[in-house]
């Protein structure tokens, strides 16, 4: 199954032109999927959340969802990791199968706990815990079983060095993350995610709460994350999706209008909603 | 400031501001009247403390300090009189302490339970009948102690006294339980979404975000209903004065019977003495030990409240 998809999109990226065919938006053309999302649909109690969305998110690269509020970019992002599931009367049908495993992300009979083992998060708003520096980035080595002081301490560094905030806060391991600056925090929060080596990072407006100089850091480090996760960023802000995306997937009221290589996305767009969307005449 | 002076003079004059003065003084009258409102409590509060004192100090005119502290004996009724509070200490730290053994524990758990755990339905129900519990009278909690709690202890502890701490203790600390947890619970769902989120997100089941995030993050306001608890239960008289006995005894074995500080006073309180004797006096002596007991709870609380503090 899994191969068989791969090869039919790698057969149909082989062509020169990005055609934005209605089943299959396929995307990359030089990289392997890693996640593909097929007719998913979401509904809220009755409201229908998300509509038929269908997306390939390429590995080790970065996605980004842009849209109005109100689109659905965030819940679509939310079920990745299925954080619908913390909500009484919320419902999926349709598929994300995560890749090479092919396991249905949505399924009913896949443990959502497993899911988010393997699908790390960062929010909107930084969210330490309140607890010291270094137990935030240890929390979640810690929910896996690790305890070994020595290793604790390698992995948090590691994960601190790759968020590119060790330097800041290697002699404040033991204060609380909560006096950290919120550009910081956000950082602590990132390492706190790498720390497990997700597979996937979702990112859901992670600096829409920053000045421009920590949303600056944030940026440069979600373009060097590619190279060990495959990023999934929604974001309000045109010019971050523009700067730090591979690919920009447009989404308008719970449906994905267009998805195609960032640069092609803002320069020549196949659709008339993305132009409006993108030159502000809506949204 | 004197540009507006000037311009509410000249307006004045011309009655267009008229209002403004009306209002400014209408203000300044409410304004007063909360302020009056608020001083109650302090004047009562301070004229407690002031009678407490007094009386006290009359008392100590009587019996020294020493004597006070290290008398093994309270027996200001009885013609050899003995001063020594300790035995009434004891039998409120026994009482109290059996009494938070069952509240803190119970009342944590509810809470966690309640604010993590149960639905929204199960919560609405269930906090309002906790709450209830803590409307019963507290004479009512005495005779439950003495005639339920009691006689069944006995049946586990054969040669239980028909009055005894453990009993009085237990049943103190099922009372105090609404309150610890209905604070707790406040405490813990004050803790922000996103909090849990964060956590969920990483891969952390509702048990260890309850317990790794949720309560380390309402930690100080916890720590504000255990220290409402203990002073409930230092102060709690009736199921005492009911349930533990009337004697005081140096002692903090719980399956003894004991007076309390509070179950002194209602006792001395009840009877006839004479309002200048050192009896009468003694309770004032007795108040003032229990009223510092309080304050040094509340300042340890006040004082892990802010240690705690988390500012989201």
């Amino acid at each position: 199954m899994n191969t068989s998809m791969n090869t039919t999109l790698a057969e149909k990226a082989a062509t020169p032109t990005f055609s934005i065919a209605m089943e299959e938006r396929k995307v990359a053309a030089a990289s392997s999927a890693k996640a593909i999302a097929e007719k998913l649909d979401f509904w809220y109690g009755t409201n229908q959340a998300l509509k038929n969305i269908n997306l390939r998110i390429a590995e080790n690269h970065v996605t980004a969802l842009i849209g109005p509020s109100g689109c659905g970019k965030s819940t679509f992002l939310r079920c990745f990791n299925r954080m619908h599931d913390l909500q009484a009367d919320t419902k999926y049908s349709g598929s994300i199968m995560l890749h090479p495993e092919n396991i249905n992300l949505v399924a009913k009979e896949v443990d959502p706990i497993e899911v988010r083992m393997r699908i790390g998060m960062v929010f909107q708003k930084p969210n330490p815990f309140p607890k010291t520096v270094f137990e935030n980035v240890a929390y979640g080595l810690r929910l896996r079983g690790f305890s070994g002081r020595t290793e604790l301490a390698e992995r948090v560094e590691k994960a601190l060095r790759a968020a590119a905030i060790w330097d800041e806060v290697k002699d404040r391991m033991n204060e609380s993350a909560l006096a950290l600056s919120g550009g910081q925090m956000q950082r602590v929060c990132i390492a706190r995610a790498l720390a497990t080596e997700p597979e996937i990072l979702l990112f859901d407006e992670p600096t829409s709460a920053l000045d421009p100089i920590a949303t600056a850091k944030i940026e440069e480090l979600i373009t060097e994350l590619r190279q060990r996760v495959t990023v999934l960023i929604v974001t309000h802000n045109m010019q971050q999706a523009a700067r730090v995306s591979d690919f920009t997937a447009f989404m308008y009221l719970g449906e994905l209008v267009e998805v195609d290589a960032t640069a092609k996305i803002f320069t020549n767009p196949s659709k008339k909603a993305t132009e409006d969307y993108i030159t502000g005449r809506y949204g | 400031m004197s540009t507006t002076a000037t311009t509410r003079t000249a307006a004045m004059g011309e009655g267009v501001f008229s209002s403004l003065r009306y209002r400014k003084h209408r203000d300044r009258v409410i304004e007063l009247i909360l302020l009056a409102a608020a001083l109650v409590a302090v004047f009562t509060t301070l004229a407690i403390v002031f009678i407490l004192v007094y009386e006290s100090a009359a008392f100590f005119e009587h019996v020294s300090i020493k004597d006070f502290l290290t008398d093994t004996q309270w027996t200001p009724l009885f013609d050899d009189a003995h001063y020594g509070i300790m035995p009434l200490v004891s039998g409120t730290l026994t009482v109290t302490f059996v009494a938070l053994l069952v509240a803190i524990p119970l009342g944590t758990i509810i809470a966690v339970y309640l604010s993590e755990f149960a639905t929204y339905r199960m919560r609405e129900t269930v906090k309002p009948i906790l709450e209830l519990l803590g409307a019963v009278p507290t004479v009512v909690y005495g005779y439950f102690a003495l005639l339920m709690v009691t006689p069944f202890l006995q049946k586990l502890i054969p040669d239980l006294p028909g009055f005894n701490m453990l009993s009085a203790g237990l049943v103190i600390g099922l009372m105090i339980v609404p309150y610890v947890a209905s604070v707790s619970e406040d405490a813990m769902r004050a803790v922000p979404r996103y909090m849990r989120e964060g956590s969920y997100a990483m891969g952390a089941t509702r048990l260890q975000t309850a317990m790794r995030v949720v309560v380390p993050g309402a930690l100080s306001g916890i720590a504000a209903a255990y220290i409402l608890g203990i002073s409930r239960a230092i102060g709690e008289t009736m199921v005492v004065a009911i349930a533990a006995g009337m004697q005081p005894t140096l002692t903090f074995n719980p399956t003894e019977p004991a007076a309390t500080i509070t179950a002194y006073i209602v006792q001395v309180s009840l009877g006839d003495l004479p309002h200048d004797s050192i009896g009468y006096q003694s309770i004032f002596a007795a108040g003032l030990v229990l009223m510092l007991m309080t304050l040094v709870f509340n300042l340890i609380g006040f004082f892990l409240t802010r240690r705690f503090r988390e500012a989201y």
